[in-house]
């Protein structure tokens, strides 16, 4: 018993540190910003209902700039080239309407820089009047596939400026595979393509001042709660910082937070399996050397 | 002269004992090494320091096999090779994390109760010193790992607690580049702090382990009362099997069987933290590449060294440095700075009480002040709690010297 009361004195101090050095202390290095589900209600929702089939011709403005792949649209410009034009490469808009808000997408058009609380932007302002836009919002909301993979999902919304180095991912695309000369061991390709992705990091970098950072184990270094409000809105945890608000909806936000833990955090289901088991067994041994003790002490008083 | 039976078959029983003398090792060291039996599972704390260290040892075996001490890469082999690619990675690195910062709850535990019984007093004043030098070393050990996964933490808390050796005013700045290799944190430093941590602080922490054992073979271990034992004649009633009445029990298998147990409830913790609750022990600033560019907004270290410097946080650059130096040799000195002959547990020990219950408040105290921004109140507590950890050092002899002689036993 007289164990039992140390134990318990043991165990609350050390709670106490615990307390004080983890939740405690980091509630007051770091703001709490409340999560807000996506719902940017700062932006006003048009005051009609977009109408698709208007959008689909309104969108003909826009694939100057923009490819729309699903719709056999290619990008006119290859990634290298577009950043140097507009400073980062305009994504391919098939998936749109599944990552992103269609309220946001409306008010985007009209102004990337208001929607996306940056003081500039590659995209023009002014495409479209609210109503035009409210069209194309709903023209590409038709389009989107019902069902895309995490890292497409990425792809659309973070890839054109963010690198996922532990998944081979640049701003350009994938890191092909390529193979080296047996000889002399020279990768021509290889070359050709880091010359290309360090192009069109310098225009990114000129472009927002500061080159994004990689995001391969971003989960690990912000946590799950910082990244959604992070993405929700940059500038309350980041003030003045260069990265736009993108406007993710809910269901395109969990697909992207899918991707980074996926690569950030690849063990999580293999913890998950053999945690279980772990402690199962020291359960166990842990009864048989209670046994042990109890059978060693027994005649002691 | 010494007799070897030629007719002893290889590596037989006899064989083994005339030339290893196995039989009275084993008494030595296990069958008839004494434990009093009026102990509680605090006295396992040792034999858990013991087995995490095998835990450090083990993981960090299987770590180094992928682990590159090199700038550039170090990052990716840690968090990308280890991590993702090699199979159960994960596994010993999260397990190696968490012993590394566990192993200070325990040694931290296994001070206080050395403590709190007087077990640094008539005749185990050696067992004392040698754990400082173990609390030492581990310090050197944590720190060196720290800087292996070459991120924010490791490289900024690494330029932080370098600068320190410039000592103040001294100006010191040809110590502080000698000792980095650089003028900055850079390759000469990750290697140096790469061998640091795999090869020399390991050895002399297993040097001192073995002499830590040493020391406490004469005096033995303490007990719940301090009660002075004759460990002979106790001896005596238990080989002639009043296995009741003496007071002491063998170590092997008698403690050892309690000491097993409590390791294997430890273990259940240690394993929950291993899979479920690691991120405690693996700060995520950490997991962003070094950046000599990017200074992060709070620079801290480890919690187990937040005490100490939050010692030098709230004085002027001098001073600070001096009760930061004061604050790492103290305890070396408790065997000579209590000045009263009891060993007793503190509570019955007078003023002494009330110093221990201090002391432990304090210390928690200037670990959370250690972490949290040094601003308003903070500041403020920090300074009170760093001055009141000085004059509880200033105040102990007087105090111990008070004291009344309290008896061993009830
Ligand atoms: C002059 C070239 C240009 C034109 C024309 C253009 N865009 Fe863009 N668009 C861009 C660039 C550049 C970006 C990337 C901006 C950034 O990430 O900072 C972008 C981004 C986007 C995004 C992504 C927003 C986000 O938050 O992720 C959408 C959606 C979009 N454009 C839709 C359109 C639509 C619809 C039109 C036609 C009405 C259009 N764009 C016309 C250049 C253009
Ligand atoms: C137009 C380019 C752009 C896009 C698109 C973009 N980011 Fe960023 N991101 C940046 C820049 C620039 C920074 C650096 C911000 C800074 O340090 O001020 C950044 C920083 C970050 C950070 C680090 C924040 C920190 O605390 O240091 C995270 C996390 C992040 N982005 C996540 C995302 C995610 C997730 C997406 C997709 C939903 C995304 N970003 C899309 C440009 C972008
Ligand atoms: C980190 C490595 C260490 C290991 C492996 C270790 C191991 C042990 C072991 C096995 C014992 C005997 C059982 C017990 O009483 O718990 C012991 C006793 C003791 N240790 Fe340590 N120890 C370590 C660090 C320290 C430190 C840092 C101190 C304090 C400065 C310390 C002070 C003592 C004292 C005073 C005793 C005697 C306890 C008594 O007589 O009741 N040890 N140690």
């Amino acid at each position: 018993m007289k164990d039992l009361k140390i134990l318990g004195v043991v165990v609350f101090f050390t709670l106490v540190t615990y307390w004080g050095v983890e939740p405690y202390a980091h509630s007051v290095m770091h703001k709490h910003v409340e999560f807000e589900g996506f719902k940017y209600k700062d932006l006003k929702a048009p005051a009609k209902k977009g109408d698709p089939a208007k959008g689909k011709v309104a969108i003909a403005a826009c694939v100057s700039c923009h490819g729309i792949k699903s719709q056999g649209i290619k990008a006119p410009m290859d990634a290298v080239s577009a950043s140097a034009a507009y400073g980062v490469n305009p994504p391919d808009l098939s998936n749109a309407g599944a990552v992103l808000d269609e309220k946001f997408i409306a008010n985007f058009i009209v102004s990337p820089t208001h929607a996306g609380l940056v003081k500039k932007s590659g995209m023009p302002a002014g495409m479209a009047d609210a109503q035009g836009a409210a069209d194309i919002a709903a023209y590409l909301k038709s389009i989107a596939p019902k069902e895309i993979k995490p890292k497409e999902a990425f792809e659309f919304a973070c890839g054109r400026c963010h690198a996922v180095r532990y998944d081979k991912w640049t701003q350009i695309g994938q890191t092909p595979k390529t193979k080296a000369d047996i000889k002399t061991g020279v990768d021509l390709k290889k070359m050709e393509f880091d010359k290309k992705v360090g192009q069109y990091k310098l225009n990114l970098a000129k472009y927002l001042g500061k080159l994004p950072p990689d995001l391969s184990i971003i989960v690990r270094a912000r946590g799950e709660h910082y990244l959604k409000t992070f993405v929700e809105n940059p500038q309350n945890l980041l003030h003045g910082t260069a990265m736009p608000r993108v406007g993710v909806s809910n269901e395109g936000y969990e697909k992207i937070y899918k991707y980074l833990e996926k690569v950030g955090d690849p063990s999580k289901p293999k913890r998950e399996k053999v945690g279980p088991i772990v402690l199962l067994y020291f359960v166990g041994f842990a009864f048989l050397a209670y046994m042990w003790y109890k059978s060693q002490w027994k005649d002691l008083h | 002269m010494a007799h070897f039976d030629p007719n002893a078959k290889p590596f037989s029983h006899k064989w083994l004992d005339e030339r290893l003398a196995v039989d009275t090792l084993q008494k030595v060291l296990s069958t008839e090494y004494w434990i009093p039996k009026n102990i509680n599972f605090l006295w396992a704390m040792g034999m858990i320091l013991a087995a995490t260290f095998g835990i450090l040892l083990l993981s960090g075996i299987f770590l180094l096999m992928y682990y590159i001490p090199d700038t550039k890469l170090a990052f990716d082999s840690v968090n990308h090779t280890i991590m993702g690619e090699v199979g159960y990675g994960w596994l010993w690195r999260h397990m190696h994390g968490v012993a590394a910062s566990v192993v200070f709850l325990i040694i931290y535990i296994h001070m206080l109760t050395g403590i709190y019984y007087g077990s640094y007093k008539r005749g185990r004043e050696l067992i004392w010193i040698s754990g400082m030098l173990l609390f030492v070393s581990f310090s050197a050990e944590a720190f060196s790992g720290y800087m292996l996964p070459w991120g924010q933490m490791s490289y900024w808390a690494g330029m932080v607690i370098t600068n320190l050796f410039s000592l103040g005013s001294l100006n010191l700045n040809g110590l502080v580049e000698w000792i980095r290799g650089d003028y900055v944190p850079g390759q000469a430093f990750l290697g140096r702090f790469f061998m640091l941590h795999v090869l020399l602080m390991p050895l002399i922490i297993m040097a001192l382990i073995v002499l830590h054992f040493g020391t406490l073979r004469i005096p033995h271990v303490n007990n719940q009362d301090g009660e002075e034992i004759d460990f002979e004649e106790e001896a005596k009633k238990w080989k002639a099997g009043n296995r009741k009445e003496s007071k002491v029990i063998p170590f092997n298998p008698v403690f050892l069987s309690k000491d097993v147990f409590v390791m294997s409830i430890y273990f259940i913790i240690y394993f929950y933290l291993v899979f479920y609750h690691f991120e405690f022990a693996m700060d995520p600033v950490n997991f962003d590449p070094a950046d000599p560019l990017k200074t992060p907004p709070h620079i801290y270290p480890e919690w187990y060294f937040l005490w100490s410097y939050e010692i030098l946080r709230p004085f002027s650059k001098n001073a600070g440095l001096i009760a930061f130096g004061f604050a790492q040799v103290i305890f070396f000195f408790l065997p000579f700075l209590d000045r009263s002959a009891n060993v007793a547990p503190a509570n019955r020990r007078g003023l002494f009480k009330y110093w221990f219950w201090i002391l432990v408040v304090d210390m928690i105290v200037l670990t959370i002040m250690g972490k949290v921004p040094p601003m308003g109140i903070y500041t403020t507590i920090g300074t009170v709690a760093a001055w009141t950890f000085i004059l509880l050092w200033a105040v102990l002899p007087f105090i111990t010297k008070m004291e009344k002689p309290v008896r061993g036993s009830k």
